[in-house]
């Protein structure tokens, strides 16, 4: 696969890590802020192979962890609204809300289809006229513009039984207010690559000019991961912190103007409601006025119920990097990825789910690699 | 939030391109990247090519892990 | 008439009609065209099985798959293969099959009669035979077109003992062909991706590729099909059966680069996906070689490889070396498989 296993090749990658290790001396703390580098360092087993200096935090950015409960509580009533068919990516159907989830909802009759992409969704809307087909935005920057230019040629189209709940959400108000909770103690972020295709790497530089803080823009594959914790290590010993973009194949420094026009000529920005963050001032996206039709918070009037999170979940704690995950009572007892509580033990872009697979084994996993 | 892959444009029409990786191919959006052209690597995420993959730039970075890892064997102290 | 009625489930005329014209022209067995309320079989005599073998091997099924076609299979060969398969998994050599069909109203008889030849070629490509049966329609909306529900019966021969509670430390972990063939195909139709050389499922029955890992061998642990859930999580059963971590290398477990592409695409792991035509065994360590030359002669072993060990510790866990020399943990399947964007 070209530009895939290129940059999966174990050899460099060996040779990536030799060098981490030769470079880094001083305890520091890192962040992943997307849950896709949080999956993928899990996947390739990257975490066990650096040096104990380095402590690795997932970040905020998982949009099923993010999300609050009211939202999917909301998305859940709607589902079951009659007639209603709920279209959403695969990554919310078995999400907790306060007394249910879009899979259980599913069992007991409500229309709830998981799809790859809105033009799924749109091609369900034109072949099933007759019922509202309601997508469940969620994601950042990367899965915006899509939504976005769904609404585009939906209404280009004529198709008016489309509709958008939109729970979108922008990365770089989340990474401040994380910072500004003083909670995380963060020495360097390893920026979202996909979302940075988008909105461009220049949309990183407050991190070292208001925070002093490094921040590296990766790519997914293991050489990007291990290339982007080396520049990291290498900024912070030399204290001189900045923006590296090491995803330039796919990242420039004004990102995706079309994609980020379509964005904003269809959404605006206003306040989300963040899981474990509350109100973030201006870090969520809305349908504009001009699209209101197609707004599914319009066309539906659902009372859900008041929200309630499971008693004892930390995932607040934990998304925000206040609390490692043993550290929550529930962790790994009530709590399992075959039993999620909260969300974000659902999946291993988790911080719960990727912890719950590798760290809490680190020993006999360290060890067997030395037998 | 971002599982995004490059793929080869192998035709388009009405920007829709067909693209293909390892002998699969599908059909996705260049509504956000109208300027992809065939032949070039588009990076796909949820059915839409959201950027263009720069061939040059993916050579270049290839070419530094190449560096690096010479430095590693190199054994010498590796500073920024 | 070319569709199914409900008149067709009830055992009057339109029944044994179904029966004589659809159903016994393919599966011919003695047995069956007796038409009794159960068949009567002469055990066994007819083939090489040890005089005083007496264990008998039993199985049951259900078959839902959707769509009821897709590349290199249906849903009759599933339902026989998977039997069979079952059988040959406890080292059983498989005899006999019965099948239950519920039927939507409204299945077109066409349909029905490609499902059933499908079932008798692969029958025969097993060597065994269908005895029993039964038919029973369900006005339309009652099931989703067609389900089939098997049970098989079948001997293990003196001296075989496999379970997924024998593997030991030490032990071998070999991997008859390369993963993910099966979900992918049927997956790619719904999904819209298209293949450049067709990709088609790998159900078949392996039962023959058993008998010469058997004939090559009495050291066979543990063999277990991985079907729903991967491989992931027919090792993760194993190792919970045993009491034993299992560790496998990512280098080393085949996958063909067509599964590789699709899964890269719709976010999915190769180590999940079904598989319909594949076996894992866990073998003693000295007969490793032996087992493997064993395997790769077998049309359905030609890719075989040793993937892994049996470990000690950690107990029931299943650890992976990943190519790049890290090591994760690999968990069983949580839920289903969904296309992610995360």
């Amino acid at each position: 696969m070209r530009y895939l296993d290129e940059f999966r090749d174990p050899v460099l990658a060996a040779a990536l890590v030799e060098n981490i290790h030769r470079r880094s001396t001083r305890p520091i703390r890192l962040m992943e802020f997307c849950g896709t580098h949080t999956v993928s360092i899990f996947k390739h087993g990257i975490r066990q192979l650096l040096p104990p200096t380095i402590e690795m935090l997932s970040g905020p950015g998982c949009p099923v962890c993010v999300t609050a409960n009211a939202d999917l509580d909301w998305a859940i009533a709607v589902a079951r609204e009659p007639e209603v068919i709920l279209t959403t990516f695969g990554d919310m159907l078995r999400v907790p809300g306060s007394r249910s989830s879009l899979e259980k909802a599913k069992a007991e009759g409500a229309k709830v289809r998981v799809v790859y992409s809105t033009l799924d969704a749109l091609q369900i809307a034109r072949d099933n006229p007759d019922r509202p087909v309601v997508f469940l935005g969620i994601g950042f920057e990367t899965t915006a513009p899509t939504i976005a230019a769904s609404v585009l040629q939906a209404e280009a189209e004529g198709v008016s039984n489309y509709y958008i709940l939109s729970m979108h959400k922008l990365t770089p108000p989340a990474t401040k207010a994380i910072l500004d909770s003083g909670e995380s103690h963060l020495d360097g972020i390893i920026g979202p690559g996909h979302v940075t295709t988008v909105i461009g790497s220049q949309s990183w530089e407050f991190l070292p000019r208001d925070y002093g803080l490094s921040c590296v823009i990766a790519g997914f594959e293991p050489l990007d991961i291990l290339q982007g914790i080396y520049t990291l290590v290498d900024g912070i010993e030399a204290a001189q912190p900045e923006v590296t973009n090491v995803y330039s194949r796919s990242v420039r420094p004004e990102g995706n103007e079309t994609a980020l026009e379509y964005m904003y000529r269809v959404f605006e920005v206003c306040a989300a409601d963040w899981r474990g963050m509350g109100e973030v001032p201006a870090s969520g996206l809305k349908l504009r006025e001009r699209y209101h039709q197609f707004d599914a918070r319009e066309r539906f009037a659902v009372d859900p119920g008041p929200s309630v999170e499971p008693p004892g979940c930390l995932c607040g704690d934990v998304i925000r990097g206040a609390k490692t995950p043993p550290e929550c009572s529930l962790y790994g007892k009530v709590c399992t990825p075959h039993h999620p509580v909260g969300p974000c033990m659902v999946s291993s872009e988790g911080t719960c789910g990727a912890y719950y697979l590798y760290a809490g084994e680190q020993d006999s996993v360290r060890h067997n690699l030395r037998s | 939030m971002c599982v995004a892959v490059p793929l080869l444009v192998k035709s388009i029409e009405n920007l829709q391109a067909k693209v293909e990786m390892g002998g699969v191919s599908r059909v996705v959006s260049l509504a956000l990247t109208p300027q992809a052209a065939v032949g070039e690597y588009v990076i796909v995420h949820a059915g839409y090519a959201i950027g263009i993959l720069d061939e040059e730039e993916a050579l270049e970075t290839l070419e530094l892990f190449r560096q690096m890892a010479e430095l590693a064997e190199g054994g010498d102290e590796v500073s920024g | 008439m070319d569709k199914i009625l409900l008149a067709h489930g009830s055992g009057g005329r339109l029944s044994h009609d179904l029966i004589r014209d659809l159903f016994l022209p393919h599966f011919a067995a003695p047995a069956l065209a007796k038409l009794d309320d159960a068949a009567v079989v002469e055990p066994l005599a007819t083939t090489l099985v040890l005089p005083d073998s007496h264990r008998l091997a039993f199985t049951t099924d259900g078959y839902v798959v959707k769509p009821l076609f897709f590349h290199g299979g249906d849903i009759g060969r599933l339902a026989v293969c998977g039997t069979v398969n079952d059988l040959a998994m406890v080292g059983a050599t498989p005899f006999y099959l019965s099948a239950g069909f519920v039927i939507e109203e409204g299945l077109g008889l066409g349909i029905l009669r490609q499902v059933v030849a499908s079932m008798k070629d692969s029958a025969q490509e097993a060597g065994v035979e269908i005895v029993a049966g039964d038919t029973k329609v369900v006005e339309r909306g009652g099931a989703d077109e067609l389900f089939i529900s098997t049970a098989g019966l079948g001997i293990v021969p003196q001296g075989v003992d496999i379970s997924g509670s024998n593997a030991r430390p030490g032990d071998l972990v070999i991997l008859s062909g390369a993963i993910g063939d099966h979900g992918i195909a049927v997956l790619s139709e719904r999904e819209g991706l298209a293949f450049k050389a067709e990709l088609t499922s790998d159900v078949a029955p392996l039962n023959h590729l058993v008998a010469s890992m058997l004939k090559a061998s009495s050291q066979l642990h543990v063999l277990r099909d991985p079907t729903r859930g991967g491989l992931a999580t027919s090792l993760n059963e194993i190792a919970l059966q045993s009491g034993v971590g299992i560790r496998i290398e990512e280098g080393k477990v085949p996958v063909h680069d067509a599964v590789r592409a699709a899964c890269e695409m719709l976010g999915y792991d190769p180590l999940y996906v079904a598989n319909e035509g594949k076996l894992v065994a866990i073998v003693a360590p000295d007969e490793g070689e032996r087992i493997l030359e064993a395997m790769r002669a077998d049309p359905h072993g030609g890719e075989a490889a040793i993937i892994g060990e049996v470990i000690a510790d950690p107990k029931s866990k299943v650890l992976l070396r990943t190519g790049i020399g890290g090591t994760r943990i690999v968990d069983m399947l949580a839920g289903e498989m969904l296309p992610r964007i995360c």
